[in-house]
């Protein structure tokens, strides 16, 4: 190989040529295209300046900020920001109207409507299902038979303080264990649960003595259910005459709820929800179909 | 060089033993200018074709007090297409697909019937670099002052001739995305705002964009857009046919070429001698460089420009014109068989069938244009819960239903539902009519969805339950939402299920 790479051309295509040689055959002197090379140097600098700007190195227990101060978590918070700020008026609006109002304005209840769905479905949905369908021990929301009551109100009583929860307003009062505290003996519990099923119309098992089912309702469950087995919504005492079943119909779950007790849970949303959210909310559950 | 040029070059240098290059340099073109009927036409359709393109968003159009006023507007934040009285929801896209498969015949009746019309009058990439080779012309001089220039070194005043070409094509090219914004919104409107910078950012990126592209492609790419980026050379080659007319130079007329001189002489004599005083005209001329005496060639997009450079030389020389003109490869064999050629024939299966389904597409799109309904409805059934038990033991389903009002006038429209007798329907807080349907407000040219429950008595759901044909599986009967306007007595109506336990 001769160093002379600049003095020798190629006749063919006018090329200088390398200087490297095999066999006769000469390596061209083709540079990189001018443009291409700026566009390799003009990256070179920009990566330098993006260092430089935003955050890049990672070091040993943190990272370079870059001199623009900018992160992905300030980002997010900017744009949560600008969303709030551009749902300022409406929220502003949802927080001094009364429920009622809310529900009668179309603008306030579609806006309502949409924060309630998505509040239902990060907060309520675990349990209640997404689409407020519920299941057993979880009440359908979509029905009109409420324990606590199904008024704007009370629905928003029931989200804000909970049900049997550290909230000292929470609704409270529990379907008693009779069986296994000792207070109704097996073939009364049986006999009882009989006679509940009898309310709503359900089969009967032959020979029930419905009676004597009735005598030991009005004297252990009508202080809470009623003498009619309709209920009470003071204390969550299920309407026992309709067809709808929290836990359901089948005479074994009644008899396992007059044995060991019922008494579901759900927790207080006042202090991890904004109130207007709460207020959506309820308007979103009232409006599912069953609001009273 | 045209890619023929180029392809017999490399031969030549294969046979004598030399490898060729494997990357040629584009050979920068000097168009010169041309008059002549062709060139007439060409600068008839510039102008017309610009005209329509820069100052169509301007047309007003009064469709009503609710609605734009332009008369052609793509409307992306509110998903509407306007076209004079066309109005186009995005769920009539397929409109779209009507105007592009007659789009793509016309194409091929164009290719049928006179060769690459599309590319050397109509295509946008024609009619831009045209107008850029006019400025070009205008501020740099014609072909011979452009070459001498490109050879001579920078001076101050060949500096400014540049300078003022690319400003003003960069003026162009700003004015060309300026205009294609103004499709996207009223045009008064954004343009005030354009001029006082309140546009929106997504205007003045468009604009950029437009520009780079029109200066890059009309100014810097030109024919190399029709010969190496464009797929219509190669489709047009396989669909072109004996009959269609294409811009050929007549070389049973033309050949054997020599100069004038010797053309005279050997005429004088009385030997034969061609008409192509081979004066290279057609090629100077040429907006791609091509020898039009090569043949029909992929990078020739029949402008018909050489037609005129020939034809002024041909009367200049005193022999007839239209050495170089419309006619067809088979004719020129014909004559050179010593046969009468044959007259064109425009009318053939193949003109007649693409004019067939031109016509039939778009009256076929026309008719559902004119007749389709003014109102829709479409339904969707919750997911969850499928049903609800209330608590009297009556079964009810949710929907979530929309309604589509394409009329200028706000309408109410009765919801009732069909397929399930004593099925009642609710849309709380909407009103019900006499007859127990939901009434439905829905504003000028909108759309509203409403959230809509079906409820059946407890005795008609266990009845249905106990009937079920499709035992085992998902119990569930097959209902109508029939909507209907009672004003104009139409009605539309969309199918769905109603769910039992």
């Amino acid at each position: 190989m001769s160093d002379d790479h600049t003095s020798h051309v190629d006749a063919h295509t006018g090329t200088t040529t390398t200087g490297h040689e095999w066999d006769g055959i000469r390596e061209l002197n083709t540079p990189l295209p001018k443009w291409w090379l700026t566009i390799l140097y003009g990256t070179m600098v920009w990566a330098l300046l993006y260092v430089i700007a935003y955050p890049a190195i990672p070091l040993w227990q943190s990272f370079t900020k870059g001199v623009l101060g900018w992160s992905s978590r300030g980002a997010v918070n900017d744009d949560i920001a600008a969303l709030h700020s551009l749902r300022a008026p409406m929220v502003a609006k949802l927080a001094s109207a009364s429920l009622s109002d809310i529900e009668k304005d179309p603008l306030m209840r579609a806006f309502a409507i949409a924060e309630g769905k998505a509040a239902f479905g990060n907060n309520c949905a675990p349990c209640h299902g997404a689409g407020a369908g519920g299941s057993k021990g979880y009440p359908n929301l979509n029905d009109d038979d409420w324990l606590w009551g199904g008024t704007l109100e009370q629905i928003s009583t029931t989200i804000t303080h909970g049900i049997r929860s550290t909230d000292p307003d929470a609704h409270a009062g529990n379907m008693p264990a009779f069986g296994r505290d000792g207070i109704l003996k097996a073939d009364e519990i049986s006999i009882v649960a009989d006679y509940v099923r009898s309310l709503s119309g359900l089969e009967t098992e032959k020979g029930a003595d419905l009676k004597k089912g009735a005598k030991v309702f009005a004297d252990n469950c009508a202080p809470c259910h009623g003498d009619q087995g309709k209920g009470n919504m003071e204390l969550g005492a299920p309407n026992l005459t309709d067809a709808i079943w929290l836990y359901g119909p089948e005479k074994a779950t009644i008899v396992e709820g007059l044995t060991y007790g019922r008494g579901g849970v759900m927790p207080a949303w006042k202090d991890r929800l904004e109130a207007t959210t709460i207020k959506a909310l309820t308007v979103y559950v009232h409006t599912l179909g069953g609001g009273q | 060089m045209s890619v023929k040029q180029q392809q017999s070059k490399e031969a030549a240098l294969e046979e004598s033993g030399v490898e060729s290059p494997l990357y040629a340099a584009r050979a920068k073109i000097y168009p010169q200018s041309v008059h002549g009927r062709f060139r007439q036409i060409k600068w008839a359709i510039l102008i017309v074709t610009l005209g329509i393109y820069y100052f169509l968003p301007f047309i007003r159009w009064d469709r009503g007090p609710d609605e734009p006023s332009q008369a052609v507007l793509v409307d992306l934040a509110h998903r509407r297409f306007y076209f004079f009285f066309i109005e186009i929801w995005p769920q009539e896209f397929y409109y779209i697909t009507g105007l592009l498969i007659i789009a793509a015949f016309a194409l091929f009746l164009m290719n049928a019937v006179a060769g690459r019309l599309w590319c050397g009058y109509l295509c946008p990439q024609t009619v831009w670099t045209d107008l850029f080779m006019l400025v070009e012309r205008w501020i740099e001089g014609d072909r011979r002052e452009r070459m001498l220039k490109a050879q001579q070194s920078l001076t101050v005043e060949i500096f400014a001739e540049k300078l003022l070409k690319h400003s003003t094509w960069l003026f162009i090219a700003w004015w060309t995305g300026g205009a294609w914004v103004l499709y996207f919104a009223d045009a008064p409107t954004l343009v005030m705002q354009l001029i006082t910078f309140h546009g929106e950012p997504v205007a003045y990126i468009w604009i950029a964009i437009l520009t780079f592209t029109t200066y890059f492609l009309a100014g810097h790419m030109r024919e190399q857009v029709c010969t190496y980026m464009c797929p219509w050379p190669r489709i047009q080659a396989a669909l072109t046919d004996e009959w269609a007319l294409n811009v050929t130079y007549r070389y049973d007329r033309g050949e054997p070429r020599g100069s004038l001189k010797k053309g005279e002489a050997l005429r004088s004599t009385g030997e034969t001698a061609g008409d192509c005083i081979d004066c290279y005209q057609c090629v100077h001329v040429c907006p791609t460089g091509v020898d039009i005496r090569d043949g029909l060639q992929i990078d020739c997009i029949q402008c018909g420009l050489c037609i005129d450079a020939c034809d002024t030389v041909m009367e200049r020389v005193g022999r007839p014109t239209g050495l170089i003109g419309y006619d067809t490869e088979m004719n020129v064999q014909r004559r050179l068989q010593g046969l009468a050629s044959l007259p064109a024939r425009i009318i053939r299966a193949r003109t007649l069938l693409y004019t067939v389904l031109i016509v039939g597409v778009g009256s076929f799109m026309l008719y559902t244009l004119l007749t389709r309904s003014e109102l829709g409805v479409s339904v969707l059934h919750d997911r969850n819960p499928l049903f609800v038990r209330m608590s009297d033991g009556s079964i009810r389903n949710g929907f979530t239903i929309r309604v589509t009002n394409k009329a200028a006038t706000s309408r109410d429209f009765h919801l009732a539902v069909q397929g399930i007798d004593g099925g009642q329907i609710d849309s709380p807080p909407l009103p019900h009519d006499e007859n127990g349907r939901v009434i439905i407000n829905v504003g000028t040219d909108q759309t509203a969805e409403v959230r809509v429950l079906v409820t059946v008595p407890k005795d008609l759901a266990q009845h249905l339950a106990d009937h079920d044909d499709h035992a085992g599986q998902d119990k569930s009967i097959d209902i109508k939402f029939r909507l209907s306007d009672p004003d104009t007595r139409s009605y539309v109506a969309a199918s769905d299920h109603f769910f039992t336990p």
